[in-house]
């Protein structure tokens, strides 16, 4: 009896029509595609994209030069040179991100002990060459002044989370 | 004696001509054009949108494509028979034009009104599988090599369904002319169609029409995630485009083909059919509408099975072409028999 009924849904091709009513009524339904440069996705706060260093409000760097992200990137993208500063401070002479080592895995971020280097909602960069993908210090303050705005709102709305 | 010939002849060469490009352009506007449905349809059963960044709604999208395919430069492979390798693209275009000279599209609205129609379209579409066959082994490439072994075995297989399919209509018909086989599902609307005496020639006829274009379920000849592109992995440019035009339109002629042979072509499904007083409306009228409608619920089809169904296995098509098909088209056709015998009405009656 099994193999009869067997006989008679592939001799009907049951199995083949009800793969077409799915596609059926899939070309009917709302469509999801997202159309990109016009219409954007959501994005979380936690969004990680491109580094950026932050200061304080009195517009002291916020970096102590204490190499935690540098230890922690797995991909060994951070390069930082410390120097002391003229007021007796521990600071950065140069603070590196070569950005086509980094994976924007976020450790750089969990690890900073003064919240300095930070992720970004940024995606949408380019380099037309090697080298404007490489972010020295200048850039990413430059950065970090451009959205800090963004970059406090981000980091409060996720401060309730940890 | 110049004179003498060309008054007698220049104008029915002139008429001939105006009837071919009065097919030919509306053919390849259509086979452009389904090129942009099917990727809307099948872009709308993913729950995607399809092309619609060139022109209003992506119309522009096919005349977009036709211009990047003419500008790309045409490579030779260094192995290759470059003879062949012009001829097959050729043969492939030629072939699936060609064919189009024997459908009528009214009563009266055919080019080339000839006895054998329906046997010269099989020895046109037979001929152009040579034009894939050609291609794979004038590539000199391995892919290609591969593609070849695979449409010449699938094709082949698929013809001999085919043909035993379209022998059923011909039984029903009395005739290869297409027109009379039209003109034999008259009288009595929708009932009248050879699709209810010849159900299952029907679907065995529409499949292997699918299996004979190398189209999905039945594409292992192009297989991208096997063997890239198949047989025409090695064309660029025009050439390419080419085999592009003659699988459409194939299609097309596979579709109006199912349309014509089972579905009364033109003919109204309301046609004599006193319901509702539908047979006296102006609904029951031959046209060609009729005609082009039921074509395009065919080249539907076509796009719906390649949004749906995964590709066959190279042996499941063996094994239903030869262990399914073939018989129960044999079987079909003995039962054609006895219903002509039997005059079975409305489709059998002698006229």
């Amino acid at each position: 009896m099994k193999h009869l009924t067997q006989f008679f849904n592939s001799l009907f091709l049951a199995e083949l029509f009800k793969g077409l009513s799915v596609t059926g009524r899939y070309l009917f339904k709302k469509k999801i595609t997202v159309q990109y440069p016009e219409e954007k996705t959501p994005q979380s706060f936690r969004f990680r994209g491109l580094h950026a260093l932050r200061r304080y409000a009195n517009g002291e760097e916020r970096c102590i030069a204490c190499k935690l992200c540098e230890a922690i990137c797995p991909a060994l993208a951070i390069t930082i040179e410390s120097e002391e500063h003229e007021d007796g401070t521990r600071r950065t002479k140069s603070y590196d991100i070569d950005l086509t080592k980094c994976i924007f895995c976020g450790f750089c971020e969990e690890s900073c002990p003064v919240d300095s280097i930070v992720e970004t909602r940024i995606f949408e960069y380019h380099g037309e060459e090697k080298s404007d993908l490489y972010m020295t210090k200048e850039k990413l303050l430059a950065v970090g002044d451009k959205y800090e705005e963004q970059i406090a709102a981000d980091r409060a709305d996720d401060a309730s989370y940890r | 004696m110049l004179d003498l010939i060309l008054s007698i002849y220049a104008i029915p060469v002139i008429n001939i001509l105006v009837k071919i490009v009065a097919i030919l352009v509306p053919l390849l506007l259509t086979v452009a054009y389904f090129t942009y449905i099917e990727r809307k349809v099948i872009g709308y059963m993913q729950a995607r949108i399809g092309p619609n960044r060139v022109g209003p709604r992506g119309w522009l999208q096919p005349i977009a494509d036709a211009m990047k395919l003419m500008f790309k430069e045409i490579i030779f492979p260094s192995g290759a028979n470059k003879v062949l390798f012009i001829i097959a693209p050729t043969l492939a275009i030629a072939t699936a034009l060609a064919a189009w000279a024997v459908i009528p599209f009214g009563a009266e609205m055919v080019l080339a009104d000839i006895n054998v129609a329906l046997l010269y379209i099989l020895a046109m579409t037979s001929v152009g599988v040579y034009g894939v066959i050609l291609a794979g082994w004038a590539s000199n490439s391995k892919y290609a090599m591969m593609s070849t072994l695979r449409t010449a075995a699938q094709v082949v297989s698929y013809e001999i369904a085919m043909g035993f399919a379209l022998v059923g209509v011909v039984m029903a018909a009395r005739s290869l002319n297409i027109g009379e086989i039209v003109m034999g599902q008259s009288g009595s609307g929708i009932w009248g169609w050879y699709m209810w005496p010849l159900l299952p020639l029907f679907v065995i006829y529409f499949v292997s029409g699918v299996a004979e274009t190398n189209r999905a379920p039945f594409d292992v000849a192009e297989g991208e995630s096997e063997i890239v592109a198949g047989f025409h992995v090695e064309y660029s440019g025009i050439l390419f485009a080419i085999f592009f035009l003659a699988e459409y339109a194939n299609m097309i002629l596979i579709s109006i083909l199912a349309a014509l042979l089972f579905m009364g072509g033109w003919l109204s499904p309301f046609e004599g059919i006193s319901f509702l007083g539908l047979g006296s409306s102006f609904l029951a009228a031959s046209s060609i509408i009729w005609l082009l409608a039921k074509t395009a619920i065919f080249m539907f089809l076509f796009l719906w099975f390649r949004a749906t169904f995964p590709r066959y296995r190279y042996d499941q098509i063996m094994r239903l072409g030869w262990k399914v098909f073939i018989p129960v088209t044999i079987v079909w056709i003995y039962v054609v028999g006895i219903m002509y015998y039997a005059e079975l009405a409305p489709w059998f009656v002698k006229g």
